[in-house]
C-alpha cells in the first residue's frame, strides 16, 4: 500500500444533548457501525440560548459530539436511524467527505 | 416566625457562600468551579447524608415507621405536580408540555436544599429521623411519572410520543447513591460510622460551603436571564409554589406523627424543586418543553428562595405544628 495514498469516506458528525447519548450509541451499536468517537463540548449558543459546561447543574443542556467515519453506502441506513432517534431533540447533524489513510478500519 | 432562626440561617457560612457565588456571577467575575469538581462535591454530599441517615435509621430500627414515611413522601411527590400544573394552567399561558415539565420539578426534590435544611436543623439543635433520607430518595421519581401523564394527556392522539426513559429515571445517579449509602449506613451501623466519620462528618460543612458557592455561581448566571425568560406570573409561581408544597408537606408529616425535625424536613422536601434529575429526565421524555423555563425557575428563583427564606420558615412552621 502506498504510504501517501488516501481513500474517500464519509464523516458523519452528530451533536446531541448529553442525556440522549446512551440511546444514540445503543442504536448505532444495533446497526453494527464500525466505530465512533464521542467528544465533549465546552459550551455553545443556539436557538435555546447559550450555555457553558461549568455553569450547568445537570446533564440537561450539555452537548456532546459523536463522530463516525463510514463507507458511502452505509450512510443512508445510519442517517435514517439518526433521524428517528433524534426526531424532536436538539442537535446538529452534518455529513462531509473525508480522506482516510487506512480504509480497512472503517 | 422565629427571627433569630431566620437571621442565624442567613448569616450561616453555607448561605453566605451561596450569596458570594450569586454576586460573583452577577458581577461577571471569572470565578468558576470546574464541572467535574462540582459533580464530585455533590456526590460527596449525597454519600455523607445517605450514610448518616442509614446509621440513624439502623439505630432506631425499621418497620411501619419507614413504610408510612415513604408512603407519604411518594404520595406527595405524585400529587404536588397536579397542584402545580393546575396553578400554572390558571395563571400562565405556557404550552401544556411546558406546564407539565415545570410541575415535575416541584413534585421532585432538591437534595442540596434538603442538605442545607439538615445543616440549619443541626445548628438549631433540632434532631430529625434518619429515615427522612430515604423519603428524599423516594420523592425524586414519582413526580416525573405524573408530569409525563399530564403532558401526554394534552397531546393529540396519533402524534408521536417519546417512550418513557424508565431506566434513566428510576436508576438516576442520585437515587442510586442516596439509597445505596443509606443501605451501607444501616448495614454497618455505629462501628462503620466511627470508621468513616473523619471523612463524612468533619469536612461536611466545608464541602457544603464550596458546593453552595458553585450553586450560587450557577444560580447567578441564570438570574441574569430571569427578566428575559420568565413572565411575572411564572416568576411569582417560583416563589409561592414552594410555600404551597411546604405547607402541604408539613401537614402530611403532622398527620403521620413525625416530630418537629421530621415535619421540617418533609416540608422542605415538598417545597424544594429539582434541578438535576428532573431536567435530565425532561430532556429525554419531553424534549419540546423549554429547558430555559424550568431550569431558570428552579435554579434562579425557587432554590435561592428556599435557601434563604424558605428553610427558616419551614422549620418555624414545624415548631408551630408540633
Amino acid at each position: 500500500m502506498d504510504a501517501y495514498k488516501t481513500y474517500p469516506k464519509k464523516r458523519l458528525s452528530i451533536i446531541i444533548e448529553a442525556p440522549y447519548l446512551s440511546r444514540l450509541l445503543e442504536s448505532l451499536d444495533s446497526l453494527e457501525v464500525p466505530g465512533y468517537t464521542v467528544l465533549p463540548a465546552l459550551g455553545g449558543k443556539g436557538q435555546a440560548g447559550s450555555w457553558r459546561r461549568d455553569s450547568l447543574s445537570s446533564d440537561a443542556g450539555r452537548m456532546v459530539q459523536v463522530i463516525l467515519i463510514l463507507d458511502a453506502e452505509k450512510v443512508a441506513a445510519i442517517l435514517k436511524l439518526v433521524r428517528k432517534v433524534l426526531d424532536r431533540q436538539m442537535g446538529i447533524v452534518t455529513l462531509s467527505d473525508v480522506e482516510v489513510l487506512r480504509p480497512d478500519s472503517f | 416566625m422565629d427571627f433569630t432562626l431566620a437571621a442565624q440561617n442567613l448569616i450561616s457560612p453555607p448561605v453566605l457562600f451561596f450569596a458570594l457565588g450569586v454576586f460573583a456571577a452577577l458581577a461577571r467575575s471569572e470565578l468558576a468551579i470546574p464541572e467535574a469538581v462540582a459533580k464530585a462535591l455533590s456526590l460527596y454530599l449525597m454519600l455523607a447524608i445517605g450514610f448518616k441517615g442509614g446509621v440513624a435509621a439502623g439505630e432506631h430500627g425499621l418497620g411501619l415507621d419507614l413504610l408510612t414515611v415513604i408512603g407519604a413522601a411518594v404520595a406527595l411527590s405524585f400529587v404536588i405536580p397536579l397542584i402545580a400544573f393546575a396553578l400554572l394552567r390558571t395563571t400562565t399561558r405556557l404550552s401544556q408540555v411546558d406546564q407539565a415539565a415545570i410541575a415535575a420539578h416541584y413534585g421532585s426534590i432538591s437534595i442540596v436544599t434538603f442538605i442545607a435544611a439538615t445543616a440549619a436543623l443541626n445548628a438549631a439543635s433540632i434532631t430529625y429521623p434518619g429515615i427522612m433520607v430515604a423519603a428524599a430518595a423516594a420523592m425524586e421519581v414519582p413526580a416525573i411519572i405524573t408530569a409525563l401523564w399530564l403532558a401526554r394527556r394534552g397531546r393529540q392522539n396519533g402524534s408521536q410520543q417519546q417512550p418513557t426513559p424508565w431506566r434513566e429515571v428510576v436508576l438516576n445517579g442520585s437515587v442510586v447513591l442516596l439509597i445505596g449509602a443509606f443501605a451501607v449506613g444501616m448495614a454497618t451501623g455505629e462501628r462503620g460510622y466511627e470508621d468513616v466519620a473523619p471523612f463524612i462528618v468533619d469536612p461536611f460543612k466545608g464541602v457544603l460551603c464550596l458546593f453552595l458557592l458553585d450553586m450560587g455561581l450557577v444560580a447567578g448566571r441564570e438570574l441574569r436571564h430571569v427578566a428575559r425568560t420568565l413572565s411575572p406570573a411564572l416568576l411569582v409561581f417560583g416563589l409561592y409554589m414552594p410555600m404551597v408544597g411546604g405547607v402541604l408537606g408539613a401537614l402530611a408529616a403532622l398527620l403521620i406523627g413525625l416530630d418537629r425535625g421530621g415535619i421540617a424536613i418533609l416540608s422542605v422536601l415538598t417545597a424544594s424543586a429539582s434541578y438535576i434529575a428532573v431536567p435530565a429526565a425532561m430532556r429525554l421524555a419531553l424534549p419540546e418543553a423549554k429547558p430555559s423555563l424550568y431550569l431558570t425557575l428552579s435554579l434562579a428563583v425557587t432554590f435561592p428562595f428556599n435557601l434563604t427564606i424558605g428553610i427558616p420558615f419551614y422549620i418555624a412552621l414545624a415548631g408551630w405544628l408540633s
